[in-house]
């Protein structure tokens, strides 16, 4: 530990997609070839070093500037400005199956790729029958890859990339591939890479996977470093992150939308003390949700709901006034609120939102707030998940 | 930590950083480029079987197809050109081209090597993007899988020439083939150097590919493969003549019938013997080679420059 091995020092790239690549075009558009131009800033000002024997997640935003980042550390791009510098062998799974042929048999293509990742001949001869096993496709193994089904396809590749023999493994949203069982032991794979040591730098937005996987998060936003350090904070950043981008949208559309007679005006939500749109709170607390609703004409026979879900729109929980027998409600004129007593919510550490959605006479939703309020959850970080316990371990 | 993670990190800890991408100076960075091409020879090696296996899988005659363009090729000229326009020796034209089928066949098989790997080696680039924005390797290869798989059919059409010269009597033997395999030389230098060349310009602006085809097309006129080099001698001299012999195909092609067209020696009109190649063709092809050499290295350089935004540009 402590030798660095991936050395990048005020990394900038800069992408100037110009559109036209044929000589007409050129020609055409002369002199107005910047109005062609797309031009953007991947990555500004990066500066990192990553050490040997740790396990480095990237994540962030679609276009935050990860790939870019694998591909400049793989030497596939050159960086506009700033070095990249590296120690040891370098792999790069960034696609699987890179530079299979479909009409080559799967022996043929085992080789072929087992050339491009790296692997000389004679390594590839010796691990042959361990890369077929891995696979489990051994009765088509000399069959075109272009009858395979796509999970064939990537299982072949996956078990020619695990046998590369890097000092630095660059993965780019690859892991998930194959069946449960497959996926299982593409993990203990990647296990075993950790304990020989090796520095494996992978890209994913699976961030249970990241929390599981790394002992380093690296969160990148509009090409720069967002936060950094152990996956539980760096996660929290991003996960918050998201939240707010989701609100931003959700703003947006209600902005758009034209307004029904029966509406939500207000969502809050409380532990102790005033309703506000925003909690933090403990496991095992006392949750409250307030939802206001308005009318400009006198209506019965309406329902109102809630549910919470987490970041990644998953619903921890939802229920509502005929759920809980409590219907039918009384008339609504003018202003009135709802209150839902959540009385010891044992959710896991996160950020929740609290959606809250309307119908009157059983039929489909007269009005929906989503992400009304939200909820910030800490806790001991013993675990990761939606429910909480408070787990503990002992040899018996 | 287990002891694989130990010995790793000391042998880590030895090794000084390396950048991430080769970004080699022009001149002191040859020996790398050509190391780092050197390296990659097994993958190289996969790369030609890749493009000759899979040319044409599937088909049921295989690899015949690739011997069977420039059969078909000789069989129109030799019927048009020979028979037709009379070019060949016969009780009709005394003083035609003897063997004219193999003088014919000994320009078409150069003529399908240089083009084959100039306009695969072109395309080799492109054609390859999903490796070449997925992988780092010396892009080099790509355009040389062309020439190296185009060896392989050359080698085929060169044993049904060979195979030819047999069944007309006429075989070639001893320094003759000295001249074949220096035109290959040749051959072989100057169009890789043309392949890496327009390969690495071909990503930046596409319409080289399609420049290069119709130029190959052209050029075929330019080099005497259906008719012969006596003609151009009675037709054009002083600075054209130097012209149309400094083509390096032009060498070539007179190399190769040197070498295979053994009738050309005993080629006789009106009863008086005359010459089928000029006579300094060695010293003409010793000079084109050193300049194709030159040319391969500036054009690798150039390659080298060119290669470096490859991924962003396929």
């Amino acid at each position: 530990m402590g030798i660095p091995v991936i050395e990048i020092a005020g990394v900038s790239k800069h992408f100037a997609i110009r559109k036209e690549k044929s000589l007409k075009e050129r020609l055409v558009n002369f002199g107005r070839s910047n109005l062609h131009r797309e031009s953007f800033w991947a990555l500004q000002d990066l500066d990192l070093t990553i050490e040997s024997g740790s396990t480095v997640g990237l994540v962030g935003p679609n276009g935050s500037g990860k790939s870019t980042l694998l591909k400049l550390i793989g030497g596939i791009l050159q960086p506009t400005s700033g070095t990249v510098q590296l120690r040891g062998r370098l792999a790069a799974l960034l696609e699987l199956g890179a530079g299979f042929h479909p009409d080559l048999t799967g022996r043929e293509n085992v080789y072929l790729n087992a050339a491009v990742l790296g692997i000389t001949r004679e390594q590839t001869n010796r691990y042959f029958d361990a890369i077929v096993d891995f696979s489990g496709i051994e009765p088509f193994i000399d069959t075109q890859v272009k009858f395979y089904s796509s999970g064939m396809y990537v299982r072949l590749a996956f078990a020619v990339a695990v046998h590369v023999d890097p000092d630095i493994l660059l993965v780019d949203e690859v892991l998930a591939v194959g069946d449960e069982p497959f996926q299982r032991k593409c993990m203990d794979r990647i296990l075993g890479f950790q304990q020989e040591g090796r520095t494996i730098v992978l890209v994913s937005h699976n961030l249970d996977q990241v929390a599981d996987l790394c002992d380093r998060a690296i969160v990148l936003e509009k090409g720069r470093v967002r936060a950094d350090g152990v996956p539980r904070d760096a996660l929290r950043v991003l996960r918050a992150d998201f939240a707010q981008t989701q609100r931003e949208d959700v703003e947006k559309h209600a902005a758009a939308t034209g307004a029904p007679t029966l509406r939500i005006t207000d969502v809050a939500v409380a532990t102790h003390g005033t309703p506000t749109d925003r909690v933090m709170m403990r496991p095992g607390d006392d949750l409250a949700v307030f939802v206001t609703v308005g009318a400009d004409r006198p209506i019965d026979g309406w329902n109102v709901g809630i549910s919470v879900r987490n970041t990644s729109g998953q619903r921890v929980l939802s229920t509502d006034a005929v759920m809980m027998g409590a219907a039918p409600l009384a008339a609504v004129h003018g202003t009135t609120t709802a209150r839902f007593d959540l009385p010891g919510l044992w959710i896991g550490e996160g950020d929740y939102t609290v959606d809250a959605a309307l119908s009157v006479d059983g039929l489909t939703e007269a009005d929906s707030v989503r992400e009304g309020a939200h909820l910030t959850v800490t806790s001991t970080g013993r675990y990761v998940g939606s429910t909480f316990v408070e787990p503990r371990i002992s040899l018996v | 930590m287990t002891n694989d993670a130990e010995a790793r990190a000391v042998r880590l800890a030895a090794e000084p950083l390396r950048p991430a991408s080769p970004h080699p100076a022009f001149f002191s960075g040859t020996a790398r480029s050509v190391r780092d091409i050197f390296g990659q020879r097994e993958l190289l090696g996969l790369l030609v079987r890749r493009e000759l296996k899979a040319k044409y899988k599937d088909s049921a005659l295989g690899f015949f197809w690739s011997l069977a363009k420039p059969l078909a090729l000789l069989l129109v000229y030799y019927v048009a050109i020979g028979r037709f326009l009379n070019a060949e020796a016969s009780p009709r034209n005394t003083g035609g081209v003897p063997d004219f089928a193999i003088f014919i066949f000994c320009g078409l098989t150069a003529w399908q090597l240089f083009s084959d790997i100039v306009v695969g080696g072109t395309g080799s680039i492109l054609s390859n993007a999903g490796l070449i924005k997925k992988v780092y390797l010396p892009r080099e290869v790509f355009p040389l899988s062309v020439v190296g798989a185009s060896l392989v059919n050359f080698a085929f059409q060169l044993v049904v020439l060979v195979g030819a010269t047999i069944a007309l009597g006429h075989v070639p033997t001893g320094g003759r083939w000295l001249y074949g395999l220096l035109s290959l030389l040749v051959l072989v230098v100057w169009s890789s150097a043309l392949a890496l060349l327009l390969a690495a310009v071909n990503v930046y602006l596409r319409d080289v590919q399609y420049m290069v085809e119709i130029l190959i097309m052209i050029l075929f006129w330019a080099s005497p493969i259906v008719y012969a080099w006596r003609m151009v001698d009675g037709a054009i001299d002083g600075w054209m003549q130097q012209l149309y012999l400094a083509n390096p195909m032009t060498q070539v092609v007179l190399g190769f019938q040197k070498a295979f067209w053994v009738a050309g020696d005993t080629w006789t009109v009106d009863g008086r013997p005359v010459d089928a190649q000029p006579a300094n063709l060695a010293t003409m092809l010793a000079v084109t080679l050193v300049v194709s050499l030159v040319l391969l290295w500036l054009s690798q350089r150039l390659f080298t420059r060119l290669q470096a935004n490859f991924a962003q540009e396929v």
